[in-house]
């Protein structure tokens, strides 16, 4: 597929590497003459130099013959025009970044519609939901939802004292006697969707589904449980901070916001009038003690500072916080930052991409049976996607255990008219079912790819 | 440094000579020539070779960076010429390796410098192999293994950055892969046409093949010991256009090709190309109009002799040697233009010429009146600081290479016309120079340590200096040292 993005910023570089590794033809436009080298260096798409809202610029990246147009730089009201632009000449589908919170309102879906933006994507509201979710069920490092909203999968890691240290996961489901899949399993560099033989280890990170109603059940019976987020300090008054304040404080929880500025401050306790908003350098320890972290349930680093936000959060962590998590958005300082035993850590950049890259995917297939969802967990090694099963695919009504799939992939839930079923070798498809599948080291684009 | 990658990547490039050393075989079988043990023992060797270096060379990790981009590229020059040279070696048909040594980076270098006494004494084989090895290494052989490889990497750019000549190298698609096919699809198109314009005009398919083969690598080993001079007015006027067309960037066809023909034809370099050629051949034929029998003829002659130094040849279809003193200095002058950047010819390029005159002229101007503020602009885009600089060390270096390597062939007996136009003719890629290696003598009188300086200089000239020169320099290899402590 024929790709543009405009802008090479954090957010563009990451969605560029995401979709220059799914092979598809990407250019990059920037006005950096400087940057655009760079990028060209070490990503094999090709750069235009120029303003993106520029005719001319956006006839030389080849707008006529791309699908895809996304429009990544800072500012919403050029991403806008650009879009608008490339859909008159020629672009089929155009995405555009739009963060400001004034636009993100009704107004969203009028603009959406009279300048022809086939997306609009907010990183910053795609993180506050995602550290809602986790808010929600603390247990989890991660959880990802789909498009039906009561299925769920969590990702956790085990700790050094897990029950589950040395058990094969066929003793696992005899034990527990609830219907669970543990779907992937990430140890050191290499991730495995495991078989019935498999052994857990302590220090493994796994990825887990079960029916809605059973999950807390489980947990608590592996001994993973832990009380749901009800007092929460957030520490940095960004737009994503806003964002999740916004729906914590709907629901009735109490929230404490710590902002260095004081006219930031006064603006959020304006749109926050149920959340504690404190002016001061949450950098200060003091501070932080002061205002009663041993006595919030969780602590969310958003600050726009990765090192400070791992910092505090091993701060938080050694001050026995039940759950912490930090916003870190350089990649290289993910892994670093697991070494040092936080868990939880969330990256607007990689929430986008990997919306952009199930987008891009979903685009190529648009004929045949599309991806509704994805994710790419463990690294980026495994991805978890879901579809909706077409009338079309030629394994209806087979069951799974006579289903020849390829190696490294799985069936990892059904949903068939709300209910969610965790499969087991009697299971089979139906048409209009959605199906979510787990694929390790390889690249699904359609439901039958998993088929050997 | 990626030493593994790097040994990785001459695995590969051992396995595709293996592969393309096949046509010249077929070619000695068609002909039931004594040279099929030779090529099969020198398959053998690159197969060999080729195994034990993807063997030694596997690794996880595949970052190319600049660095390595460069070592890989002289890397992987020396040692297709190495590889290359064995059948000559093991037929005996050239006794001495250096020589056939010589003679192989010749091909591939397109230069065309030759130590053949008599070409027409060679098998069919081995002189289809030379001519191909020009064909091969026109467009570049790293180019050819980014086309047809599988690779994993975004920085293969480097790769091609350090092989394909010119200052900028742009890529046409997004994709380095794509780029390069695009590239040998035009490569392959303009063969054809050439081939089958030759065979129409009488030429033998054999020796259209060889010629086609010279001419679009613009390398200029022939199959005649009077090189072009003995075909028809036709067949001379075909082979000089072609000249000319491959020393056009190939980016303007790929323009042409996706129907943008008005932004091929706005190109600055090309008016320049066009003009000189113009130019030249209309001095060179007043120049030698006394000479011949006709006006005709004598165009014929210039156009062909211009285009043939232009485009770094190295055709000709008389002993330009015995020309007037005017004729031949022009054509001195031109051998160090050369054609135009991102095409298969050597030389200094002419968008590099154009961007040093323009250079030249801001600074004047700037001296002139110190405080005024120019910019330079060539194709229609403002040229950045770094562009001209780079522009004007390459000539630098440029220069300083060929002080070094005239020094170097000094010693030997031969008298100041000959040694300067041998380095001239070598180091552009050209092949035939002035004197006693004109077109109608050869490079066989050099001493060995002469013809490997020689060799070296053509694979200079070829990779553009800098692969060649960085190879040997301290740090490029120093830091791998320290890394592996």
């Amino acid at each position: 597929m024929n790709i543009i993005v405009v802008g090479g910023g954090k957010i563009g570089l990451t969605i560029l590497a995401n979709l220059v590794r799914e092979e598809h033809n990407v250019v990059i436009i920037d006005n950096n003459p400087e940057k655009i080298n760079e990028i060209v260096n070490v990503y094999d798409v090709m750069g235009v130099c120029g303003n993106g809202c520029d005719c001319e610029v956006l006839e030389e990246a080849g707008v006529f013959k791309t699908e895809l147009v996304i429009a990544t730089t800072d500012s919403d009201e050029l991403n806008m025009l650009c879009c608008f632009l490339a859909k008159r000449m020629g672009a089929q589908y155009t995405v555009s970044r739009i963060r400001n919170p004034e636009y993100n309102d009704n107004s969203l879906s009028f603009m959406r519609k009279e300048l022809d933006i086939s997306m609009a994507i907010n990183p910053e509201l795609l993180a506050a939901n995602e550290l809602f979710h986790m808010l929600k069920l603390p247990s989890a490092a991660k959880i990802e939802t789909f498009s039906v909203r009561n299925f769920e999968m969590i990702e956790l890691k085990l700790r050094a004292d897990t029950p589950l240290d040395g058990m094969r996961l066929m003793d696992l489901r005899s034990k527990y006697n609830a219907k669970f899949l543990i779907f992937a399993v990430g140890r050191g560099d290499e991730a495995y969707i495991p078989d019935g033989n498999f052994v857990l280890k302590s220090g493994d990170k796994i990825g887990l589904t079960a029916a809605p109603a059973e999950i807390a059940k489980l947990l608590r019976e592996m001994g993973l449980l832990r009380k749901q987020a009800k007092n929460i300090m957030i520490l940095g008054g960004s737009r994503t901070a806003y964002y999740l304040a916004k729906r914590l404080t709907q629901i009735g929880n109490s929230v404490t916001v710590i902002e260095r500025d004081k006219r930031l401050c006064e603006e959020l306790s304006e749109a926050l009038p149920k959340a504690v908003v404190i002016n001061g350098d949450g950098a200060k320890q003091e501070l932080l003690l002061e205002e009663g972290l041993h006595t919030v349930d969780a602590f969310v680093a958003l600050t726009g500072i990765d090192e400070e936000n791992i910092l505090l959060s091993s701060f938080a962590e050694s001050q026995n916080v039940p759950k912490v998590i930090a916003k870190v958005n350089r990649d290289e300082l993910i892994p670093l930052s697991e070494h040092w035993g936080l868990e939880c850590i969330v990256s607007p950049k990689k929430l986008i991409s990997d919306k952009l890259v199930q987008y891009a995917r979903a685009l190529e297939n648009s004929a045949g049976s599309s991806v509704e969802t994805l994710y790419k967990i463990m690294d980026d090694k495994v991805e978890v996607l879901e579809f909706k099963v077409k009338s079309d695919f030629p394994q209806l009504q087979i069951p799974f255990k006579k289903l020849e799939t390829k190696k490294n992939t799985l069936i990892a839930g059904i949903v068939r008219d709300r209910k969610i079923i965790i499969p087991s070798g009697d299971d089979y498809l139906l048409s209009s079912d959605k199906v979510v599948v787990v694929a390790a080291n390889q690249r699904i684009s359609r439901l039958s790819d998993i088929l050997s | 440094m990626n030493i593994k990658m790097i040994i990785y990547m001459l695995g590969r490039i051992s396995f595709l000579e293996a592969i393309l050393l096949v046509l010249p075989l077929s070619c000695a079988l068609i002909y039931k020539e004594n040279t099929i043990l030779a090529f099969l023992i020198t398959i053998g060797i690159a197969l060999g070779l080729g195994a034990v270096c993807s063997l030694v060379g596997r690794t996880k990790d595949k970052a190319i960076f600049a660095r390595e981009g460069f070592v890989i590229v002289a890397l992987a020059w020396i040692l297709m010429s190495a590889i290359g040279a064995l059948p000559f070696y093991i037929s005996r048909e050239i006794p001495h390796y250096y020589d056939a040594f010589f003679e192989t980076v010749s091909g591939f270098t397109t230069t065309g410098a030759s130590i053949l006494t008599d070409v027409e004494a060679m098998s069919k084989g081995l002189l289809f192999w030379r001519s191909f090895s020009h064909w091969i290494g026109g467009m570049g052989v790293l180019v050819l293994v980014i086309a047809i490889i599988p690779t994993e990497t975004g920085r293969t750019i480097h790769i091609m950055r350090a092989e394909m000549p010119g200052p900028i190298v742009d890529k046409l698609v997004p994709k380095v892969k794509s780029t390069a096919k695009i590239l040998y699809l035009i490569y392959i198109v303009l063969t054809a046409v050439q081939v089958i314009l030759l065979v129409v005009g009488g030429m033998p398919f054999f020796e259209s093949l060889i010629h086609t083969f010279g001419t679009a690598g613009t390398g200029g080993f022939g199959v005649k010991a009077d090189s072009i001079g003995g075909y028809s007015p036709y067949l001379q006027w075909v082979i000089a256009i072609f000249m000319l067309i491959f020393g056009i960037n190939f980016n303007l066809y790929y323009l042409v090709l996706i129907k943008k023909v008005n932004s091929a034809l706005k190109s600055e370099e090309l008016w320049w190309y066009i003009s000189i050629v113009v130019v030249s051949a209309g001095i060179i034929t007043a120049n030698i109009y006394p000479i011949y029998k006709g006006f005709g003829e004598s165009v014929r002659h210039a156009v062909f002799q211009v285009a043939t130094i232009i485009s770094t040849t190295g055709f000709a279809t008389v002993d330009f040697n015995l020309w007037p003193t005017l004729s031949k200095t022009i054509l001195f002058v031109l051998m160090f233009i050369g054609a135009c950047a991102g095409a298969t010819a050597g030389g200094l390029k002419i968008s590099r010429v154009v961007v040093l005159f323009k250079t030249i002229r801001a600074n004047l101007r700037h001296m002139l009146h110190p405080r005024s503020v120019d910019s330079i602009s060539f194709e229609g885009k403002r040229l950045d600081k770094e562009t001209c600089n780079n522009v004007t060390s390459y000539f630098a270096i440029y220069f300083i290479s060929f002080t070094i390597m005239f020094l170097l062939i000094s010693f030997e007996k031969f008298d100041l016309e000959t040694n300067i136009s041998a380095v001239a003719a070598c180091f552009n890629n050209i092949g035939p120079g002035l004197a006693g290696v004109g077109p109608a003598s050869n490079y066989s009188a050099y001493s060995p340590f002469s013809k490997m300086v020689l060799s070296y200089a053509m694979l200079l000239g070829r990779l553009e200096i800098l692969p060649m020169i960085l190879l040997f320099s301290p740090s490029v290899w120093l830091r791998r040292k320290a890394k592996k402590k």
